[in-house]
């Protein structure tokens, strides 16, 4: 039996704005075991990210936790104070940052951004914090590691920078990472590359992984389970093999039939229709109503609940039946 | 780097030649240095024969050759009021604008860099509402009004400070006359300083402010809140470090400016600087004395602006490899 | 007026109304104050001529033996006089009231005049870029670093040396406002040369530019419209500036003369006088030089906060 890891429960961020409040996540609930990958997916503004940062307490102001509990290897770390969050950030639990030519301080060299984080977390020397560092970027395969460690990033490519981002991930050895996005800003040739580093890296340390993309496909590569986001909530969960092949939820449907790979070649993209509403103006009932296409009255008045169906979380009142 | 560095010099030395050609014209139009030396009473033969001899009748580009070259040995000319060459005259005055200069950039080094780091990390603190609610009212209040009102308060009212003048100096290497190492020259400088301070901190204040809160917002500060790194080296390091780069930029113009508010600052107090005397030059219409200051500020302000550059560059690893 | 015309008229204020900026203006008291004070300071100063009891401007209508009199409220004063009179026998209240007008009219026409040749300057540079642009940039920063009143007080010196100071105090006020113009081109030049920048490179741009139309059109029809938040930040706070200029040129004695005094003037007039007791000759036209600016400088800040795209992006 795999040990549990992480277990979220009833998450919930608020944003009180200027022209009133606004839930940005609401009753997200799930768990990730001792090396497991999971991904979540949706579109922009469904909460992915907001998903993300609230398991390190870093939700950018206005936003807080309104309500929820976030268990950490028996820490709850909705409770837990500046002090003894800021040793799991970056020591137990790591991020990787969308944009790696954003990530990075430009002012600062990359062997100071990565020795700091060693020294916030270990007592070592700078000697053997250098030599961390040293070892992690051999371990992203960056050539000529020890002169990097002088350089500063805007000497660097995009995929060269995303890899060191990476290394400092490693280099406290967490047991788990938390990628937001991380081969979006990237060309389409380098995706791939950093994709797989990324898995046989999680494979090799025994990492967990909470993968956060759009892209169906980066996840289907990547990971083992998937929740699928809509609107601020979790609308289906299951494997990813379950997911891709037989996709119960409308939603995930629509998502995966429009996969370029699913097109014949010469046709038009198989889209949604409509756009996700603004977290803003949420319709009553089931929040995709208006874009569904097996929509019955009952979706317009009540919100389906997340429930449990053949190994699978759904929140549909009629998913769609496979045999 | 050093293509950098030479570059930044020509510029430089472009820009002086354009003061010094400014310069020379209002020479040129503003008065008549032969009138200056002998007079009215001297028939207007001797007088076109003087001209041709001081070279007066040459053309305008063959003057301001000779102009530049003396100028470049040092020489901008005599006085016509104080009978001294030019040069001389500035340099007499220059230690006290020097004092009042390093007096204000005292607190606007003390103050501005904690208050709008502190403004910028705790933007809701009471302290930090006070913090900008005062800056902007010493905006507002013009540099002259400031003096005025520091004056009547300490030193018609209450008695506690002199009003005009630089008080004790000393000889620093037998040739800088300071005050700033005198109880008597401290107290004197006070409150011109604190004048001269009162328009340039509060912009300072702000300006750091604002930029210190666009960089928290950014993505390498919420990387390196994710790094697990103390809150003080995330301030200190990652934040306060970017927010540098512009501060350094315009801090540079600043200098400027606090040169031309010496003007201010030294009228309303007396004190004897070379805003003083730039002033009492123009009433004077001591046209060599003019052209002097004119060219010895735009030294100055040149002088500055490359250091600041330079200063921007080695903060900037960005300057070294695009040679901007 | 027709109806179809009042009927838009209406709408544009009811759109006006319902946006961000009129939300946040009638729940920020700072903002409502400032303005308020600015609007009563502008109507007073146009209505001068109506409202003064004197017209400071008319040596006619003043007597050396009225000369420094105090407010009303103190020993000695006169109740024809309610602020005091000036050491030349004037009325206090009438010469504020018109300085107030002296003061705004440069602030506005001088700022104007900046926004004219900056926003011009900003545009071209930004549209057509290289070479051009580089010098031009060059030559505004140049120019920033010698800042607005070095080059004033050198010119206005100088002018006023050369025609005379008869001559100077006919034509002052032109002068300043031509200075203060030109000196402070950049900071119009740069902020829009930034907005052209930025907006080059969306896509509509481009699109007008495939379909054949001039870069003129381009930048008047499609760039020029979206600088004008960031100008309108930029313009409050250039105005005060132009005041604060004004009065310390006029301070030094380059300014506006005291037969027509700015606000300037009159604190340099009264400066001779603060140290024997008469002090409201220079307290009065202070405080309203001073509330002025900050009524300008605080609306000019709530003005940045609320029309700041980056503000809402979070």
């Amino acid at each position: 039996m795999d040990k549990l890891l992480l277990s979220v429960k009833n998450l919930e961020v608020v944003f009180p704005l200027r022209t009133g409040a606004v839930t940005a996540i609401r009753d997200v609930s799930f768990e990730l075991n001792q090396g497991e990958r999971i991904g979540i997916v949706g579109e922009s503004g469904a909460g992915k990210s907001i998903t993300a940062f609230a398991i390190l307490n870093l939700i950018s102001k206005p936003g807080y936790l309104a309500s929820g509990s976030i268990e950490f290897d028996g820490i709850d770390l909705a409770e837990a104070d500046e002090d003894l969050m800021r040793q799991i950030r970056g020591n137990r639990i790591s991020m990787i940052f969308q944009d790696p030519m954003m990530t990075l301080n430009p002012v600062l060299t990359i062997g100071t951004q990565m020795e700091e984080t060693i020294l916030a977390h270990r007592d070592t020397s700078r000697d053997d914090a250098r030599k961390i560092a040293i070892e992690k970027l051999k371990a992203v395969q960056i050539p000529s590691a020890e002169t990097r460690l002088d350089q500063y990033p805007h000497e660097l490519s995009g995929g060269m920078r995303q890899r060191v981002v990476i290394a400092i991930a490693l280099l406290t050895d967490p047991q788990l990472i938390v990628a937001d996005e991380p081969t979006t800003a990237l060309d389409v040739t380098i995706q791939a590359e950093i994709l797989e580093l990324l898995l046989d890296l999680c494979n090799e340390f025994d990492v967990g992984l909470i993968l956060i993309t759009h892209d169906l496909g980066v996840v289907s590569q990547v990971t083992q389970r998937i929740l699928v986001m809509y609107a601020g909530r979790i609308i289906e969960q299951g494997s990813t093999s379950s997911i891709i092949e037989n996709p119960m939820h409308p939603y995930t449907k629509g998502l995966i039939g429009a996969l370029p790979e699913m097109t014949t070649p010469g046709e038009k993209l198989n889209q949604i229709p409509g756009v996700m509403p603004s977290l803003q103006d949420i319709p009553s009932g089931c929040p995709f109503h208006n874009r569904c296409r097996y929509i019955q009255d009952v979706c317009r008045s009540r919100l389906p609940d997340l429930a449990k169906r053949e190994e699978r979380l759904i929140a549909c009142h009629f998913p769609i039946q496979y045999d | 780097m050093f293509a950098f560095l030479v570059r930044r010099l020509g510029q430089a030395v472009i820009v002086m030649l354009v003061i010094s050609l400014l310069s020379f014209s209002i020479q040129d139009q503003l008065g008549d240095p032969l009138r200056e030396l002998v007079g009215q009473s001297v028939s207007e033969e001797i007088r076109n024969e003087l001209r041709e001899e001081m070279g007066l009748n040459d053309p305008f580009m063959v003057q301001y050759g000779r102009f530049l070259k003396n100028a470049v040995q040092g020489d901008l000319g005599t006085s016509y009021f104080f009978k001294r060459p030019a040069l001389d005259v500035i340099m007499d005055k220059l230690p006290a604008t020097i004092d009042l200069v390093i007096g204000a950039t005292f607190w606007i080094l003390l103050f501005s860099v904690p208050v709008g780091v502190f403004a910028a990390i705790r933007p809701h603190h009471w302290f930090s509402k006070v913090a900008m609610g005062v800056s902007i009212v010493g905006i507002s209040v013009p540099v002259f009004l400031t003096a005025i009102f520091l004056i009547y308060l300490f030193a018609v009212e209450l008695g506690w400070l002199p009003s005009y003048g630089r008080g004790d100096t000393v000889m620093l290497l037998g040739r800088w006359k300071t005050s700033l190492f005198t109880l008597d020259g401290l107290k004197h400088l006070l409150l011109p300083s604190i004048s001269l301070a009162s328009v340039i901190l509060p912009l300072f204040v702000r300006m750091i402010r604002s930029e210190m809160m666009e960089v928290l917002e950014t993505e390498y500060v919420k990387f390196a809140w994710a790094k697990g790194l103390h809150k003080r080296r995330i301030w200190m390091i990652h934040a306060f470090k970017n927010t540098l780069l512009p501060v350094i930029t315009v801090g540079g113009v600043q200098l400027g400016i606090m040169v031309a508010y010496t003007i201010l600052t030294e009228t309303v107090f007396q004190w004897p600087g070379m805003g003083f005397m730039f002033l009492e030059a123009i009433n004077r219409v001591d046209t060599p004395l003019i052209v002097a200051y004119l060219i010895i500020v735009g030294l100055i302000f040149v002088i500055t602006n490359t250091v600041v550059d330079i200063i921007y560059g080695m903060v900037n690893p960005m300057v070294k490899i695009t040679g901007q | 007026m027709s109806a179809q015309t009042l009927e838009v008229r209406s709408s544009a204020w009811q759109r006006f109304r319902k946006s961000l900026v009129y939300h946040s203006f009638i729940h920020n008291r700072t903002a409502m104050v400032s303005a308020a004070v600015v609007a009563f300071f502008v109507i007073t100063s146009l209505l001068a001529p109506v409202l003064a009891p004197y017209d400071p401007w008319d040596q006619t209508q003043f007597d050396i033996m009225d000369s420094e009199l105090p407010p009303v409220g103190s020993n000695g004063a006169d109740q024809r006089f309610v602020l005091g009179t000036d050491a030349m026998g004037r009325d206090m209240l009438s010469t504020i009231l018109y300085g107030t007008g002296i003061s705004i009219m440069i602030g506005v026409f001088a700022t104007i005049l900046q926004a004219t040749i900056g926003i011009s300057i900003g545009l071209v540079s930004g549209y057509f870029g290289g070479r051009l642009d580089s010098f031009l940039m060059r030559v505004a920063d140049i120019q920033l670093s010698f800042t607005t009143l070095m080059v004033a007080i050198v010119i206005l010196a100088l002018f006023q040396a050369t025609v005379g100071l008869r001559f100077y105090e006919n034509y002052a006020i032109f002068v300043i406002v031509l200075v203060i113009g030109i000196a402070e081109w950049p900071q119009y030049a740069r902020t829009v040369r930034a907005c052209v920048l930025a907006e080059k490179k969306k896509e509509y741009v481009d699109a007008a530019r495939v379909i054949g139309l001039k870069p003129r059109a381009i930048i008047y029809r499609h760039i020029l419209p979206n600088t004008i938040s960031p100008l309108l930040v930029i313009s409050t706070v250039q105005v005060a500036n132009a005041i604060i200029t004004e009065a310390a040129l006029s301070f030094l004695g380059l300014g506006m003369p005291i037969t027509k005094p700015s606000l300037g003037s009159l604190i340099r007039n009264g400066f001779d006088y603060i140290f024997s007791g008469s002090w409201w000759i220079t307290a009065f036209p202070a405080l309203i030089l001073v509330v002025l600016i900050l009524a300008i400088n605080l609306l000019g800040d709530w003005m940045r906060d609320v029309l700041n795209p980056k503000l809402y992006d979070k």
